[in-house]
């Protein structure tokens, strides 16, 4: 109980600080951003949208910072991010993320659990046959996984399957000459779309499950109830799944709840290269625009993302490990 | 290294694992580079000297590491063109003259991907550095102060890694209007320190109860005297290991932040070089080598930093070896440093 309310409390914390981070950045930069932006969209913006404006920015406002501050955090806990000033000016930020969470939910998200899966797995049977082909070929391919920007695997891949071979696209979700709806045609057109980018993130994300995985299961293949096991002469399979992997698996399950709470800002620039309409693209799209309130709800969402799913993992160790609640 | 084949950062986990309550002490950690160290400089260089000859990662990191750092101490020697001089028939392929063909401004390629090269060890080293030392001073002093003190710094440094890094850096990039190099080493690194913070305060607390700790203080030294002789020789190899894993992170983040157009688009750099490129079209236009041959760079440079810190792990941590260290680090393999997304080490806290 002490471990969890701890851990509840280190979220509080650090949803906290990513709060003050987002009011306190724009005001510690030289010349404050917002000045310039205010100035440019005076005219346009509408009085609800410029009043969020000078209490995110400090900007043409007689209040204190003090007064400043609270009244940021008032206008967050209601959830009002203001309207975006340049990216689809007037419109509500909360709305322009919405449309953008479920492109990125479906790219990354289904990657994520792809990466988890097909990881996990090879993860066990390279280890299970230990010294072999496969076990001795992993690590050196891991190291150089972990020094190749993730936005350049991408553009390779553009190169090679979208500009040379011309067999797979490469820009945007669908073709634009679709409607989007429900129908076979359409659904066809984004899982084609979906190819690339999934398959850059897959191998960029695969290798860690692969490692954690395969170390684990080495330790758990040298305790006594593993070789008790092949002393009772059972199949090799289910001493591979159901006595290694099962009590291996912990570290993996845990890493994986957290990796969830990555998918909503963890392709930034995968959804950058591709054109894809993610919230990844969406921030970058805000950045280039200077569109300083859609970028700082963009970053609170996935900072959120992050701290959610690193309570959820804490909490899920806590209910599936005895060992934790004790220590805590 | 057959029988031992983790990740490159695997020690950093290994020596997390010491922050446990009651945990064992990664007991060798450092403790053989230390040694060296302290009884003279010449025999420990002529050993690390050695070490790297006998370890083949460690060589080709090492060759990797000398190559890149003799091109940007001398890029006129190698390239003859200006890199920044729009001078040349615009989109060549590659010729005599111009070896990988020119952009589409007129540029020599060649000359780009050369004089590139020292704005990213700049950027490599000053991260590495500086992130290294920020995450010595606060780790080691947290261990140290014990107390509220370190209950502070530690709340600090864990709220620091669990906040998404690389689109705090795209956050604060964006409000500073394209970030020299210099900036960028200040942003990367005091952003970039926690998790070595982490790693360094387990290691000094390990040490915390060691006879030679108590020796000094019952010698009566200074605290400032203990800290430096006393507990940070200890940690070379750790800190050897911080600084190319924030350098390699440092190579990663800095080209990707120029990429999208968040650095100085004047610096003429390996990650601008690809964002000029991918604006204009590059693949479409039929001047690959632009966007390849900058990227490959990247890798190799990266690759280099991370073979060398795979190698000192080995070469560094022979006590890590044995089948029941092998465990400690297995493991935590989930807190294996990949670059994005940043994981937390699995490492319960000693709050």
């Amino acid at each position: 109980m002490r471990y969890v309310l701890r851990r509840l409390g280190f979220f509080a914390l650090t949803l906290w600080v990513a709060l003050t981070l987002n009011f306190a950045l724009p005001r510690l930069m030289p010349g404050n951003p917002a000045l310039a932006i205010l100035g440019k969209f005076r005219g346009g913006v509408s009085p609800q949208a410029v009043k969020v404006l000078e209490a995110q920015f400090g900007v043409g406002t007689h209040q204190n910072l003090v007064a400043q501050y609270f009244s940021y955090l008032g206008n967050v806990a209601r959830l009002r991010f203001g309207s975006s000033l340049t990216t689809q000016p007037g419109a509500s930020v909360g709305r322009i993320v919405f449309d953008a969470i479920p492109w990125t939910l479906g790219l990354v998200g289904l990657t994520t659990v792809l990466a988890f899966i097909l990881g996990t797995g090879i993860g066990i049977v390279s280890a299970w046959w230990r010294g072999g082909r496969m076990d001795s070929l992993l690590p050196p391919v891991f190291v150089i996984m972990t020094v190749i920007p993730y936005f350049w695997i991408g553009l390779v891949l553009i190169l090679i399957f979208g500009v040379k071979l011309k067999v797979l696209p490469y820009f945007f979700s669908y073709n634009f000459s679709l409607t989007p709806g429900f129908n076979a045609a359409f659904i066809g057109n984004v899982a084609e779309h979906a190819i690339l980018p999934a398959f850059t993130l897959l191998i960029t994300t695969i290798g860690v499950w692969i490692l954690t995985m395969r170390n684990t299961m080495i330790t758990t293949l040298a305790e006594d109830y593993v070789r008790m096991a092949r002393a009772k002469g059972l199949p090799s399979h289910r001493i591979m799944l159901d006595y290694a992997a099962r009590n291996a698996i912990l570290p993996n399950l845990t890493g994986f709840a957290m990796s969830l709470g990555f998918v909503v800002g963890g392709a930034i620039l995968i959804e950058e290269v591709f054109n894809y309409q993610g919230v990844g693209y969406l921030l970058l799209q805000a950045v280039n625009n200077e569109d300083y309130p859609l970028m700082q709800a963009l970053f609170l969402l996935i900072t959120v993302a992050v701290l959610v799913a690193i309570l959820i993992s804490d909490l899920a160790t806590a209910i599936l490990d005895p060992r934790t609640r004790a220590a805590g | 290294m057959a029988t031992l084949q983790t990740p490159p950062g695997a020690s950093e986990a290994g020596a997390g694992a010491g922050a446990a309550p009651g945990g064992r002490a990664p007991a060798a950690a450092g403790l053989p580079l230390a040694g060296g160290g302290s009884i003279g400089g010449a025999r420990s260089l002529r050993r690390m000297g050695r070490a790297i000859t006998a370890n083949r990662k460690a060589t080709v990191g090492t060759a990797l590491l000398v190559l890149f750092i003799l091109v940007a101490l001398f890029p006129g020697l190698i390239a003859h063109d200006d890199p920044q001089a729009q001078i040349y028939p615009r989109g060549l392929t590659p010729n005599a003259q111009h070896w990988l063909g020119t952009t589409s401004f007129g540029q020599d390629i060649f000359a780009q991907v050369i004089y590139g090269t020292r704005p990213v060890l700049l950027i490599a080293f000053g991260v590495g550095l500086l992130a290294t030392i920020v995450a010595m001073l606060i780790g080691v002093a947290a261990a140290y102060l014990g107390g509220a003190w370190d209950g502070t710094l530690s709340v600090f440094t864990d709220v620091l890694l669990v906040i998404p890094l690389f689109p705090l850096l795209i956050i604060i990039g964006s409000y500073l209007h394209g970030a020299g190099t210099s900036v960028m080493i200040a942003v990367i690194a005091l952003t970039g320190w926690s998790y070595t913070a982490r790693q360094l305060r387990a290691q000094a607390l390990s040490l915390r109860n060691r006879d030679f700790l108590n020796a000094a203080k019952v010698r009566g030294e200074r605290p400032l005297y203990v800290i430096c002789v006393e507990i940070i020789p200890t940690m070379t190899s750790l800190l050897v290991a911080a600084f190319l894993t924030n350098a390699l992170y440092a190579v990663l983040f800095s080209s990707s932040l120029q990429f999208i157009g968040l650095g100085d688009p004047n610096v003429t750099s390996w990650g601008t070089m690809l964002y000029w490129a991918q604006n204009n079209e590059a693949f479409q236009t039929g001047l690959p080598l632009w966007i390849i041959v900058p990227g490959l760079c990247i890798v190799l440079l990266g690759a280099g930093f991370a073979l060398l810190n795979y190698a000192f792990d080995e070469i560094g941590n022979p006590a890590l070896r044995p089948a029941k260290s092998i465990r400690a680090r297995t493991t935590r393999a989930g807190a294996v440093a990949a670059p994005t997304p940043r994981r937390r080490p699995r490492v319960k806290r000693t709050g």
